[in-house]
């Protein structure tokens, strides 16, 4: 009762009479009114930018900081990116240099990179809420917007969008996209890149079809529950296959394997007495530059292009190891493996070497009993259902298409699709990232396996997927940095089949194909001359002492050497480089001497090139005892006038060398051809 | 007055969210039996990394006792800056009497000082400071450089894969860290030494003018990346204004 007439008298007295009516209704539409330009004046950003002038104010550059300072809200507008970007009204200072010692956020100066803020704004790279003017709103991802500022470690991934190469100055986007090809990621899963090509896996998963050929079924048994064990850089993750299913994958394995003709014959010759000889015949071919060994520190000593072989002898049976190394072509005929022309003495001898290099834990615990038909069937069901033909060939089992879920546009999935775990930020890089440490964390039936990437390489590969993303697809083409795809270059006739069956591209690139261990031999025919590269092939000898890594010898035939030779000299020319402009001998002594004066003190490049051995010392470029014995005179000169225009990304500075200074270095540098014992090694 | 209650309660909400934040970061030290005296670093200071990223090998300490020798069980945690993140904070220390963390930098680049703590018999606080250095764009760009022009002379430390060449040269490089003798030099003297060569500025011929082959951008990130790891620590110049 009381509170009925309280509110009577209350309502009398703002609306009693006409008057007070008006007066109320006045001052609630003022207020009401007033209440937008107070949201504004409070707002966030004025806050910002109030702070920055009191920031300023004390110090030595404030006029110019003033000057620079527009009040009210910023925006980069760049309608043909679709960026509309407000960061810039509360990052007052992005542009300014002189605040590079200032750390406090909003206000920090932009690190410097190649690109203009003004041209790309900021949401580019570093994804958010280009429009919000809140920090909360910019910043994290809430019901209205769903893209987070993108963390640090992560920002590479920005620079892939237009940049579809390997980049200079993104280390982390360049190893990332490294390690989805190499390790097979894209074996299962489909990415469609945005000029329409499909990635493609750079690492070559053995076929299966003949594996009884090579190994036992208590070995596939052991890889199979986990490869690390035979080899700790097996490339190949862990199913977490429990050991009924490895039984019967590796009983079906064995039951579908087709015999190869020729790839299992043992020799009768007999291995050399001397029982280091298998290790020198390894060291000498240098089967460390492709393939590692765990030493007994537990360091691996060699390459990664062909697998490591610390526990071979746990792993492929004899006959076939003789018959591989004799050639391994036969039974695979796309092999990386060189045709060492190995006599069957040696073959017996290295066979054996390699056989007792073997882990005796490997197989002691594994006791299989001879394989059912059932096994056998739920072999080929298990191998069908985890998609083992996505990456191996398996005889009769076809390639699963769209294996896996296809990753092209990735990097922009909407955290509302994602199936977090427990614990896990609901952020889309966290998601990535936790799905490659942990492939089966958000459901034990998945069949993603299970990889061993360290802390980093994760990083790098989150990296890399997140810059698979929708901006990368809707970008305006000018913008895209495209890069140079492997070409298919083959070399053709008969020195074309002779270099496909040593090799030659495991480890050279020549014409934009093969491998990058070793020199491109693109212009070989215009740099070297043809006596030289008759004596090398004979035997290679290195011409930079300071490598592990060094070409084999495959004892190779005359008429091969002879083949190989006429080849590279005719078709391996460069453009820039006529091999006969210059003659090889008859440089005046005055020339010679001029050019050796120039060579020790005005470009010292003794500092890197040994010409006296007994004098020189440095080690960088390779040694110039008998370059004269070596190189065409043009090669040498259009060498010193620029390198990098011979060799792109040499060591060797360009010098700007003038053409006299070029020619006398030419003429001493030609002079250089060995003393004649050295020739005669 | 709702408005100061509205103050309040987001005051009050945000020292509890805070709150709540620090106890799921910050776990409590496992129980340790052991304690030791010193806290020295074994392995992984000075380290150089991108912003935001791992650094290569983990920060490994080693707390010891009154003799010197390593004591296993003893409790060590790590903190850092804001941006940084460890893993694992904290622990005890091995069979060895070491514990490791993986350390990821934060988003500035800069130094970022790494701090060990380990408590004495006598409850008091031990601690070491490690410093880690973390690269921006411009200064990636340069340690990459530096790995393909630079790195094979200017840094005496030889591995398998690559070979030093700085003992075979009778004037003896720089070595970037090298902060004592390059911080006195200006961004320009060391632009002119990298495209001119040694001799251009009366120093060793040894050193081959670059200028014809990097550009002038990566000239600025070559300096910018030696700036980054100079020991002791690069102080850029204030502005210099001209005077009357």
């Amino acid at each position: 009762m009381g509170l009925t007439s309280k509110f009577v008298s209350f309502w009398q007295q703002l609306f009693g009479d006409s008057v007070r009516a008006f007066g109320t209704v006045s001052l609630v539409l003022l207020i009401s009114l007033a209440i937008a330009p107070a949201k504004n004046h409070f707002s966030e950003w004025r806050h910002y930018q109030k702070q920055y002038l009191k920031m300023i104010r004390g110090r030595g550059e404030a006029v110019t900081l003033q000057r620079h300072f527009q009040g009210d809200i910023q925006q980069v507008w760049l309608p043909e990116l679709g960026v509309v970007d407000r960061c810039t009204t509360c990052h007052v200072g992005l542009k300014e240099a002189s605040l590079v010692d200032v750390s406090t956020q909003p206000f920090r100066k932009h690190p410097v990179i190649p690109h203009s803020l003004d041209q790309f704004g900021c949401v580019m790279c570093h994804r958010g809420q280009g429009p919000a003017t809140t920090v909360q709103e910019a910043h994290r991802s809430t019901l209205a917007w769903e893209q987070p500022v993108l963390p640090a470690k992560y920002i590479e991934s920005s620079c892939g969008q237009c940049h579809r190469w390997e980049l200079t100055g993104t280390p982390t986007l360049n190893e990332g996209r490294h390690l989805l090809t190499a390790n097979g990621c894209v074996h299962c899963h489909t990415v469609k890149l945005p000029d329409g090509t499909t990635m493609k896996a750079t690492d070559d998963p053995p076929s299966l079809s003949h594996i009884a050929d090579k190994t036992s079924r208590e070995w596939i048994f052991a890889w199979l529950k986990d490869p690390k064990a035979y080899a700790a850089t097996a490339t190949m993750p862990n199913f977490k296959f429990n050991d009924d299913e490895a039984r019967d994958i590796s009983a079906f394995l064995i039951a579908n394997s087709t015999p190869v003709t020729g790839d299992t014959v043992g020799l009768n010759a007999k291995a050399a007495p001397d029982p280091s000889a298998g290790a020198s015949l390894y060291g000498e071919s240098f089967c460390a530059s492709c393939h590692a060994v765990q030493n007994t520190a537990g360091n691996l000593v060699g390459g990664n292009v062909g697998p490591e072989l610390t526990r071979v002898g746990s792993k492929v049976k004899p006959t076939w190891l003789q018959a591989w190394l004799r050639n391994p072509d036969t039974y695979d005929p796309e092999t990386a493996m060189p045709h060492y022309r190995f006599n069957d003495q040696q073959v017996v001898t290295l066979a054996g070497f390699l056989q007792a290099k073997s882990d005796s834990d490997l197989l002691a615990n594994v006791h299989l009993d001879p394989s059912t038909p059932e096994q056998i069937a739920h072999g080929k069901h298990l191998v069908t259902d985890y998609g083992c033909a996505s990456c191996h060939e398996i005889s009769g089992i076809k390639k699963p298409e769209n294996f896996a879920p296809d990753l092209s546009r990735i990097g922009s999935k909407a955290v509302n699709q994602l199936i977090f775990s427990q614990g896990m930020p609901h952020t889309l890089p966290d998601y990535i990232a936790g799905k490659i440490r942990d492939p089966r964390a958000s459901s034990p039936g998945l069949k993603m396996p299970q990889y061993t990437f360290s802390p980093a390489q994760i990083d790098s590969l989150t990296t890399a997927l997140l810059s698979l993303n929708e901006r990368s697809h809707s970008l305006p083409p000018a913008l895209t940095v495209a890069g140079t795809p492997d070409s298919n270059y083959q070399p053709a006739g008969k020195a074309g089949k002779l270099m496909r069956d040593l090799a030659c591209f495991s480890c050279h690139r020549i014409n934009g194909h093969g491998g990058d261990m070793a020199p491109d031999l693109s212009w070989e025919g215009s740099s070297v001359q043809r006596q030289w590269l008759i004596d090398f092939l004979k035997n290679p000898n290195t011409l930079r002492p300071a490598l592990i890594r060094r070409m084999p010898r495959f004892n190779l035939t005359d008429a091969e050497i002879n083949e190989l030779t006429d080849y590279i000299m005719t078709v391996y020319q460069s453009p820039a480089v006529d091999r006969d402009s210059m003659p090889l001998t008859g440089f005046s002594p005055t020339q010679v001497e001029q050019g050796r004066q120039l060579f020790y003190s005005k470009y010292a490049c003794q500092s890197c090139h040994i010409v006296d051995p007994k004098n020189d010392k440095g080690y960088i470029g390779p040694t110039l005892t008998q370059v004269g014995s070596r190189l065409s005179s043009a090669w040498v000169y259009h060498w010193m006038k620029n390198p990098q225009a011979l060799r792109p990304g040499t060591t060797d500075p360009n010098r700007n060398m003038s053409d006299d200074d070029a020619r006398a270095l030419t003429a001493f540098l030609m002079n250089q051809k060995g003393s004649a014992e050295a020739k005669k090694k | 007055m709702t408005r100061y209650l509205l103050l309040l309660g987001f005051i009050s909400a945000g020292l509890l969210s805070t709150g709540c934040a620090r106890k799921t970061l910050s776990e409590p030290a496992p129980k340790a039996g052991a304690y030791g005296s010193a806290l020295v670093e074994s392995s992984g200071g000075k380290q150089v990394a991108a912003v935001g990223t791992i650094l290569p090998q983990p920060v490994v300490v080693q707390v010891n006792d009154q003799q010197g020798n390593a004591v296993p069980g003893a409790p060590v945690a790590f903190s850092g800056p804001a941006g940084v993140t460890l893993d694992p904070v904290s622990g005890v220390t091995d069979s060895s009497g070491q514990f490791a963390t993986n350390v990821s930098l934060g988003e500035m680049a800069g130094r970022y000082q790494i701090t060990a703590k380990t408590v004495n018999k006598a409850q008091k606080r031990v601690e070491l400071k490690l410093e880690e250095i973390a690269l921006g764009y411009q200064q990636v760009l340069g340690w990459q450089l530096n790995d393909q022009y630079c790195d094979r002379c200017h840094n005496s430390e030889s591995t398998p894969e690559r070979v030093s060449n700085y003992d075979n040269l009778e004037v003896k490089p720089h070595p970037f860290g090298e902060g004592g003798t390059l911080n006195k030099m200006g961004d320009s003297e060391l632009t002119a030494i990298i495209n001119h060569g040694g001799p251009a500025l009366n120093k060793s011929p040894l050193m081959p003018p670059y200028g014809y082959t990097l550009s002038k951008t990566e000239i600025q990130a070559l300096i910018s990346y030696i700036r980054a790891i100079s020991d002791p620590p690069y102080k850029t110049p204030g502005l210099v204004y001209a005077k009357n």
